[in-house]
């Protein structure tokens, strides 16, 4: 690769340079928990202040700190493990970053390299098991590579469709002197080279479509929000130029603001009706930088049966993957959106407007449904609806700076149903991987990077146990990340689940001996607050906002709610369960559809 | 998806000689769980920076598609290309030791000279044959060499190239 543009310059030590490269990488803060192999890292850390060091608690953490770090500001973030176990314990993480094409570079120590093969203490074979488990993974061999490899790293990550990238540092490179240069200011890869710019033929037959729709939905997923705030900007503009419908994905959450009333809620299987009914009834459909997942399409064969569809994606193998389209965009989210926008503004055919009111009556039925509905007993020592937990929260939260993480189970449901996100990069959750114990560390990465936003983490009491020991890293660091934690005593998406496909057999679903939440605030030197009935609600949450400290807000909630709409494993989207408040009556999972996650 | 919607595919991959790269295509095989029929991988540039991998696969035209593009957007790959959209040669190697005598030896022999297949070795009681040619080819000969002592065979794998001027790079 071209990286390089200077003449080499000899540095004391690989870790020297290693550093050096991540500063002109534009790293200023590594989440890392040290090990033999990454001493001499350590220590090179240890002499300089630019690049602040958070010790986390678990390499799994550090991960998903980095994830917080980077969904939250678009820049890369940056890990950095031991090996053999530290690299091991890192696997989750990187997975969950893959999945959700988060842009990261994890630094990880190896055996030193006359070791390699041998079996040698907390040796493992990193890049073989983090081969499927990044974007890219790198070995570094000799001296010369180290500095080369780091910059290509940072390219790979932040490029095309981001993701992670490990390299892997073998002791002894870390403690050589290596030579350093400076990464080229138009870096070229030899054989990596994604496709950002749209094809403008493309472009054109997508627009012809959009013009003449009757029946459009857009459909815009996290590819609109990796691609940087300006693309949200631009597909508000876009959106509003067309006066179409738009869905976003649980990924997608926050590229358009929701409170726009051409915001039809996020689709999938909790989606809201209008949402998923009219992404089913719809003849031209618009995907931006989503993948046809299938939380989002429900039985394949029954998807938008009778709708054109234009997939813009910048990987080409998200493209026709799962679902057959008929115009195919390759191209980064930004530069598809301007070009869209341009487009549509230079196409002069006038859109059927009669085809698009009557279109929008028909929406406006499915919204009457008002599918997300709950009701909140308000008698006094009435339990809490963790619907209502949600939407409590959210209105106290209002016109501050607030980030949102989740765990992973009906918590991160409610979480994308009832919180409303206005503005891309503030919420963050696991969508790909459905990673329980990401909400904690991935919060504790937003608050580094924003100290002094309101940084809450909305969990499930069985989630938040996963990566509890990072109340640690909250109490050192002084970070004042708030555990919102919707206690329903069950692990609530298993419940649901064998409730609905089951017959009701709780079997290892309930959450036994769990710790006193308040207490264990306490015990890491935070807060502990506790509602237990709907008249401690707003006050427990305005005392939560108003601390300075780490918080963990015990809300026992309902143990019985389940989250609706729902469309069941293997069901279609116009056969989605409305929840109890609506007494229709739904289809009967098959057997197809039991096999399904 | 029915097995009349298959469709055999031989894809030419060329990628960065680093290692690990044939770890990285074969992985994306298996984890994604696309056949593999035939794989064969060498340096081909004079300086041995580039490797060809070629790859015979099978499966309906969208997951043919998904493999090519699923190649193409690993890092080290260069170029990919779909040999079997158009015309195409592919040949491949095979050693074989057919062990045998009296009538079967002078069959085989017979034989082997009918498919130009040479003799490399041989003793009072075995053949090694060299044979090359496309795959159905050397599966035609083995099937005939079977029954007259067929008792070790080595393949190449398929080495693949378009027709007329087209190239990979
Ligand atoms: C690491 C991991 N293990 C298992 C699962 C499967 N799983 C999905 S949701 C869930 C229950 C989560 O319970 P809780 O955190 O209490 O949230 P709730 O659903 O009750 O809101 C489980 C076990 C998972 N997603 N991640």
């Amino acid at each position: 690769m071209d990286h390089t543009n200077t003449a080499p310059e000899l540095m004391n030590s690989g870790a020297e340079a290693l550093l050096r490269a991540l500063k002109a990488q534009g790293v200023d803060v590594i989440f890392g928990y040290p090990g033999g192999a990454v001493l001499p890292i350590y220590d090179a850390i240890f002499q300089q202040n630019e690049i602040r060091h958070i010790l986390v608690r678990h390499e799994q953490a550090a991960v998903h700190a980095a994830e917080g770090y980077a969904r939250s500001t678009g820049k890369v973030g940056c890990v950095l493990v031991t090996s053999g176990p530290g690299a091991t314990n890192a696997v989750t993480g990187l997975v969950d970053a893959l999945m959700d094409s988060i842009p990261l570079v994890c630094l990880c120590g190896q055996v030193p390299t006359h070791l390699i093969g041998n079996d040698a203490f907390q040796e493992a074979d990193t890049t073989g098991i983090t081969r499927p488990a990044t974007k890219h993974n790198y070995l570094v061999k000799q001296s010369g590579d180290l500095v080369r490899v780091v910059h290509e790293a940072f390219l790979v990550a932040r490029t095309g469709r981001p993701g992670p990238v490990l390299i892997d540092l073998p002791k002894d490179i870390l403690i050589a002197p290596a030579p350093y240069e400076e990464p080229a200011a138009q870096p070229v890869h030899r054989s990596y080279r994604p496709q950002t710019a749209p094809d403008p033929r493309r472009i054109a037959e997508a627009v012809a479509l959009l013009k003449r729709a009757e029946r459009p939905v857009i459909y815009a997923g996290g590819g609109v929000i990796n691609a940087g705030p300006e693309a949200s900007r631009l597909l508000t503009e876009f959106t509003r130029l067309t006066g179409f419908p738009i869905t976003n994905t649980l990924m997608g959450l926050g590229a358009f603001p929701a409170s726009d009333p051409l915001f039809l809620g996020m689709l999938g299987m909790h989606g809201t009706y209008e949402a998923n009914l009219a992404m089913h009834g719809c003849d031209v459909m618009l995907n931006l930088g989503a993948r046809f997942d299938d939380r989002v399409t429900g039985r394949l064969n029954a998807f938008s049966p009778n709708s054109k569809k234009i997939h813009a994606d910048i990987d080409p193998a998200n493209v026709n993957k799962t679902v057959q389209v008929d115009v195919a965009i390759i191209g980064d989210a930004l530069a598809t959106l301007k070009a869209l926008i341009a487009a549509w503004k230079q196409d002069s055919t006038k859109t059927d407007k009669a085809a698009l009111a009557n279109w929008w009556a028909q929406i406006d039925v499915w919204r009457s449904k008002n599918s997300l509905r709950f009701t909140q007993p308000r008698d006094k020592g009435s339990i809490i609806k963790p619907q209502y937990a949600i939407e409590r929260l959210y209105q106290a939260t209002r016109g501050r700076e607030t980030y949102i993480t989740t765990e992973v189970g009906q918590h991160q449901m409610w979480a994308a149903q009832h919180f409303k996100f206005e503005k891309p990069n503030r919420w963050m959750t696991s969508g790909g991987l459905g990673t329980m114990g990401y909400g904690l560390p991935a919060a504790m990465g937003v608050q580094v990077a924003h100290p002094d936003a309101l940084v809450i983490d909305i969990a499930g009491e069985a989630s938040i146990l996963m990566n509890i020991q990072e109340m640690g890293t909250l109490a050192q660091y002084r970070l004042p990340v708030k555990i919102f934690i919707l206690n329903n005593q069950y692990m609530g998406m298993v419940r649901q689940w064998q409730e609905l496909l089951h017959g009701s057999r709780y079997s290892q679903s309930y959450s036994e001996a769990l710790p006193d939440f308040v207490k264990l605030a306490e015990s890491f030197h935070g807060v502990g607050l506790r509602a237990e009935s709907v008249d401690d609600l707003d006050r427990v949450i305005a005392e939560m906002i108003a601390i300075d400290k780490p918080v963990i807000a015990d809300i026992c909630v309902d143990q019985k709610e389940n989250v609706f709409p729902m469309i069941p494993s293997g069901a279609a989207h116009n056969e989605m369960l409305l929840g109890p408040e609506h007494k229709d009556e739904g289809p009967a999972v098959t057997n197809e559809g039991m096999a399904l996650v | 998806m029915s097995e009349t919607n298959l469709r055999s595919a031989t894809i030419s991959v060329l990628v960065e000689n680093e290692s690990g790269v044939l770890a990285r295509v074969i992985g994306l095989f298996s984890g994604r769980g696309y056949n593999i029929d035939n794989l064969t991988v060498a340096p081909v540039e004079r300086d041995g920076s580039k490797s060809r991998i070629t790859v015979v696969t099978r499966g309906t035209a969208m997951v043919i598609e998904q493999i090519k593009a699923q190649l193409d957007r690993l890092v080290p790959v260069y170029k990919v290309l779909d040999l079997s959209e158009g015309p195409h040669l592919a040949r491949e190697l095979a050693l074989i030791k057919v062990l045998g005598t009296g009538e079967k030896r002078a069959e085989a022999l017979r034989l082997a000279d009918a498919f130009r297949a040479r003799v490399i070795d041989a003793t009072t009681e075995s053949f090694t044959f060299e044979l090359t040619g496309a795959t159905d080819k050397l599966d035609a000969f083995l099937e005939l060499m079977r029954p007259l002592g067929l008792a070790e065979v080595s393949r190449t794998g398929v080495a693949a190239i378009a027709r007329g001027t087209t190239t990979i790079s």
